[in-house]
């Protein structure tokens, strides 16, 4: 599924005093396929954007009270905001959002806390009932559940009659991003997959996304505070700043531009910090910001100066 | 004087130990950092240090003061201050002024000296300019800032902070960080830093490793990552920038061990010039 946004505009609070406009004139594209990262600062955008994606936050226009205003005398009317996602068109008021948002899976921060069902197996059925068009066969929930589960990782048959609360941070997550993928969504939105768990729960969740990118979803995307991630994960990054993308690159163009991410409040990942720190000592290197690549780099360049045998 | 020592402390929820026989000695003034990967009894340790739990086996004394006894739980929960991992658990009122208050105001203290306490706290954490405002409306760094006042208003002498970044982003994180750095420096309080992020370690004069309960290494943090496959055991990752030293060295490049990317770029600077004179 293609997603295509362009001139996406939101406010919290409007009219108010507290009103905050969280995106301005937004436009991005993503296409089908991509493990596609998005990072900005708190406060930036990149949630709100999310949102409209499976169509949490609507465009106006899709909403039934919606109606056109004329334009004024004089007025040239706003150009108005496109959100495509595949075949739905967002703006559109007869779009089925529940059929978009079995094809769009949304995985919020701390997905954990949305626990809820007595065991694992009611905790991921839910979603599946609730979206499947036509009732399911108790089969079939039974069949679906159970792929869902074993491809996050955690053995079905041992956990199905457990209350998700017995199990371990880490598992508790993968059960609630099971609960999301069972609707076999093509693509898949999260926030932060990996805040708050220690360095190999995090790679075990990177890991297990890369997974789930290579079998169920076509498209992963995936916000992130966390620079060496994104450089080592993502096919192409969107930078947010004040509700507005700033860029949009392959991680290996994207840290380039290290003078204007730091002066965004953003952090370079560490492989960037090395490659600037060298080159203040006049040695080049040039790497896709890789961790391997980078050693990789380094210890050719040692070769040719034959400093290595 | 010691600010807290565990004598063969053991402690468990019910199941199997969550604290097994450890015993642990922090001087005052020390800045410590307590590793360990989730469920290797981390939070346990700091909740026993001010009595939120009782050890079933053996003894805690914060500043020689028992904490298995009643009467002493007062005096040392003033003087151990813990702030938690979740920002948006510990407001306990609307106004930040008002919460930093309330631990103040629960220890009896006169108005007027509460207000004196609020301003200290708040300039510590440099939020001064944030008195009047909403806590719901802070940022996540503001929040665990605010924590960290409302703990800092009881003027403790001891710090412990139970992954109070692991929900902050990189900004909010550091600014917790330094500040958190600078109440050790200056003015000498004890801190006591549970984390899994190994780069915040590394600003402690001690770190300690514990898994299953119990302290498998200490020593300072750079010679504890210099253990990395010891640690690797311990399901803890090395820093990133360990990694990379280690896969320099095994690549035929000979650099030393280090975690600040500068000095890692000076290793490697010079060993990239020695063979060119």
């Amino acid at each position: 599924m293609l997603i295509t946004a362009e001139r996406l505009n939101y406010t919290y609070n409007p009219s108010s005093p507290f009103s905050t406009q969280a995106l301005k004139d937004v436009s991005l594209t993503i296409g089908e396929g991509e493990f596609f990262g998005i990072i900005g600062h708190t406060g930036s955008g990149k949630s709100t954007f999310v949102q409209h994606l499976n169509g949490l936050i609507r465009i106006p226009s899709s909403l039934k009270k919606y109606k056109k205003r004329k334009p004024k005398k004089g007025e040239v009317p706003a150009p108005e905001p496109v959100l495509r996602v595949g075949e739905f068109d967002l703006t559109d008021k007869k779009t089925d959002f529940r059929a978009l948002r079995a094809k769009v899976g949304m995985v919020f921060q701390y997905p954990e806390y949305q626990l809820f069902a007595e065991s694992v197996k009611e905790d991921v059925a839910f979603g599946l009932k609730n979206f499947s068009p036509r009732p399911l066969s108790a089969e079939e929930t039974e069949e679906a559940v159970r792929a869902a589960v074993e491809l996050v990782g955690l053995p079905y048959d041992e956990i199905k009659d457990m209350s998700p609360f017995e199990l371990s941070g880490g598992q508790k997550r993968r059960v609630a991003i099971a609960g999301v993928i069972v609707t076999r969504p093509e693509v898949l939105v999260l926030d932060e997959p990996a805040a708050g768990l220690d360095p190999l729960g995090k790679q075990e969740i990177m890991d297990l996304l890369h997974k789930i990118h290579k079998t169920w979803c076509k498209t992963v995307i995936f916000v992130s505070h966390d620079m060496d991630e994104v450089a080592e994960n993502c096919t192409r990054v969107a930078v947010f700043a004040e509700g507005q993308v700033r860029f949009v690159l392959p991680p290996a163009e994207l840290f380039l531009h290290a003078e204007e991410l730091i002066s965004l409040g953003l952090d370079i990942p560490l492989t960037a910090k090395i490659c600037r720190a060298l080159s203040r000592r006049g040695i080049e290197i040039s790497c896709d910001f890789t961790t391997e690549d980078l050693i990789r780099s380094i210890l050719a360049c040692a070769k040719e100066r034959g400093c290595v045998c | 004087m010691n600010a807290i020592e565990f004598h063969n402390v053991s402690f468990s929820y019910g199941g199997s130990f969550a604290i097994r026989n450890l015993s642990l000695t922090v001087g005052e003034g020390e800045f410590i950092a307590v590793l360990g990967h989730n469920g290797s009894g981390k939070s346990t340790l700091a909740r026993l240090c001010n009595g939120l739990l009782e050890p079933d086996e053996g003894w805690i004394d914060i500043f020689s003061l028992s904490v298995g006894k009643r009467r002493n739980l007062f005096t040392i929960r003033k003087n151990v201050g813990i702030v938690f991992q979740n920002p948006d658990n510990q407001a306990v009122a609307s106004i930040v002024e008002d919460d930093i208050a309330f631990g103040a105001e629960n220890i009896g203290l006169a108005r007027e000296e509460i207000g004196r306490r609020i301003d200290f706290a708040l300039k510590a954490v440099g939020m001064e300019a944030y008195r009047h405002a909403a806590c719901s409306r802070l940022s996540g760094g503001q929040k665990q800032r605010v924590a960290i006042a409302g703990v800092l208003a009881l003027d403790p002498k001891v710090l412990i902070l139970d992954e109070a970044t692991a929900m902050l982003d990189p900004r909010g994180r550091r600014e917790v960080m330094d500040i958190v750095t600078r109440l050790n420096r200056e003015q000498g309080r004890t801190v006591v830093l549970i984390t899994h992020f190994m780069e915040e370690a590394l600003r402690a004069d001690r770190a300690v490793v514990m898994n299953r309960g119990e302290i498998v290494m200490q020593g300072t943090p750079s010679d504890i990552f210099e253990r990395h496959e010891e640690l690797i055991t311990y399901n803890l990752a090395l820093p990133r920038i360990g990694c990379i030293c280690e896969a320099l060295k095994q690549g035929g490049l000979p650099v030393g061990a280090t975690l600040d990317e500068e000095k890692l770029a000076e290793e490697i600077a010079q060993c990239l010039s020695r063979q060119n004179d």
